[in-house]
């Protein structure tokens, strides 16, 4: 309860400073209308011509879209700003001031920056999944919505632990922040469905770079065909992710030595 | 003459050795550049293969070939110039590049060029590892390749010179992250980097013809898949040179009023 808390005065902080520059949200917003506008324009160009891609119905495809942009309004939104923070502060020694503070450090630097803004991926990409679930109608049962949301999350939990491995990683070499690039450029992959890619590519997109688990794995959920097996799959995995993280974040601490000292 | 040759040739060793420098950020570079087609190619020759083997007047492997001649045709005439213009009117570093007695559009294109030599073997060893994989279909007739030499310079000056003239935005506003986006979708739909113009809606291929992107990206790949007669390619070549004499007028006219901004702006 306390971690939210805390989340909650973190945000409000970045809501007021935020505020000052409102023009930002229309830069935003525009910059998201025209991203998803782009996501969608392709769509329509590849089902002009098909009616099913691998295995994938237009509606279906739409949806993770919308998935594609909620989990990467989420990334920036909290996890891309503050994990780019924590490195900028191991290369400066700031993170002494976070150290000092009488709580959890990895909860701080988690949520010590907050892109407002990115709120804007989040509510379209959940207008863009509404639309597609609309359309696909009666195939959305309670069973794909709740796996669905269990999906969701662990697919967040995936793409943070994920996001603070890498990001540790400078507690070793402090520059790190071009694998954090890769990671945003590889990304994009993830807008389409991942079993259309061949084999080494889907390898590498599942137990390198785990998007499949952000945005496919969420979607099957959703179009009902997720197996026990992946959704049991995947929530080891987050499990797994995080307990590595927390340990090699621990270890990288003990690292650390300040710049000031 | 000879001072811009030996400027080129100096920059030319500045740019090796901060890219010898900066190994890392060439990788980025090149994973956006490689995965960006790759996943186009996939998809497409996804909706072939489930079409029977061809989509349009293309097929599976027709869409390899297309897609990995694209990333290499992309890389010959990309350019990062509109990043760069906006950190540097930010950071005011452009105040020193003035000072220079030499248009600072030279050094910009040595800098290019020096740097996508250096890539180069690495994007054609990535060109082969796809073809490998995807077995492309890419038989063009001699008379072709050898027309897409001049092809390629042009569509890499027309596109140079535009992005360049589009990057003095920044010396209007500080919002150009705005602008290049909109620069972006458009190239990315209207140069055929999402798929070949002529899997498009025909009022969609008339656009892209009278707009430049398709003569920097898309005229190139279809010449070098062997796709066009030699009065197509010859017309293609006369749109490249319109272009660019637009792109040239475009990028005086905007310097000269672009520089007059700056220096107010900095004083």
């Amino acid at each position: 309860m306390n971690y939210l808390r805390l989340f909650g005065v973190y945000f409000r902080v970045s809501v007021l400073s935020e505020l000052a520059y409102r023009v930002n949200f229309f830069v935003q917003l525009f910059q998201s209308l025209v991203e998803l506008g782009t996501a969608l324009l392709g769509l329509a160009v590849v089902f002009s011509y098909t009616n099913t891609l691998g295995g994938w119905r237009p509606d279906e495809v739409l949806a993770l879209v919308g998935v594609y942009f909620i989990v990467g309004g989420m990334i920036g939104l909290v996890i891309q700003p503050g994990m780019g923070k924590l490195i900028e502060s191991v290369r400066d020694g700031t993170l002494d001031f976070t150290l000092a503070k009488p709580e959890d450090a990895q909860l701080l630097v988690s949520i010590q920056r907050v892109e407002i803004w990115k709120l804007i991926d989040i509510v379209l990409g959940f207008g863009v999944l509404a639309t597609a679930l609309v359309r696909l109608g009666e195939t959305v049962g309670g069973w794909e919505v709740l796996s669905f949301v269990v999906m969701l999350l662990t697919g967040a939990v995936i793409i943070y632990s994920f996001w603070l491995i890498l990001a540790t990683l400078s507690f070793w070499f402090v520059r790190v922040e071009n694998i954090l690039e890769i990671f945003q450029s590889v990304y994009e992959a993830g807008r389409w469905p991942i079993s259309l890619y061949p084999g080494w590519m889907r390898f590498a997109l599942t137990f390198i770079i785990p998007i499949a688990f952000v945005t496919t794995v969420p979607a099957e959920a959703l179009t009902g065909r997720l197996s026990a097996e992946t959704l049991l799959g995947a929530v080891l995995l987050a499990a797994l992710l995080f307990a590595i993280s927390r340990v090699l974040w621990r270890i990288g601490l003990r690292q650390y030595s300040g710049a000031s000292a | 003459m000879r001072g811009l040759a030996a400027l080129y040739v100096q920059q030319f060793k500045t740019t090796f050795a901060s890219m010898v420098q900066y190994r890392a950020s060439l990788v980025i570079w090149m994973i956006s550049h490689v995965l960006e087609p790759l996943v186009y190619l996939i998809v497409w020759s996804t909706v072939s293969y489930t079409g029977g083997g061809s989509v349009g007047d293309y097929t599976t492997r027709e869409f390899a070939a297309y897609f990995i001649v694209l990333m290499l045709v992309n890389h010959v005439s990309y350019t990062w110039i509109m990043y760069e213009f906006e950190y540097r009117v930010r950071e005011g570093t452009f105040s020193v590049t003035l000072l220079k007695p030499v248009h600072p559009i030279h050094s910009d294109i040595a800098d290019n060029i020096s740097s996508k030599l250096i890539t180069l073997p690495l994007m054609v060893l990535i060109a082969l590892g796809l073809a490998a994989a995807f077995h492309p279909l890419l038989a063009p007739p001699m008379w072709a390749v050898v027309a897409a030499i001049p092809v390629l310079i042009l569509a890499f000056m027309v596109r140079f010179l535009l992005e360049w003239t589009l990057a003095q935005s920044a010396f209007w506003t500080t919002r150009v992250t705005a602008i290049n986006q909109i620069y972006f979708v458009l190239v990315l739909f209207l140069s055929g980097q999402i798929a070949p113009l002529t899997l498009f809606p025909a009022p969609v291929q008339l656009v892209a013809a009278i707009l430049p992107f398709r003569w920097m990206i898309g005229f190139p790949v279809e010449l070098l898949l062997g796709r066009l007669s030699p009065v197509q390619a010859l017309t293609g070549i006369g749109a490249q040179v319109v272009w660019l004499a637009i792109g040239f007028a475009l990028f005086r006219i905007v310097w000269r009023a672009g520089v007059r901004v700056y220096s107010a702006v900095g004083a």
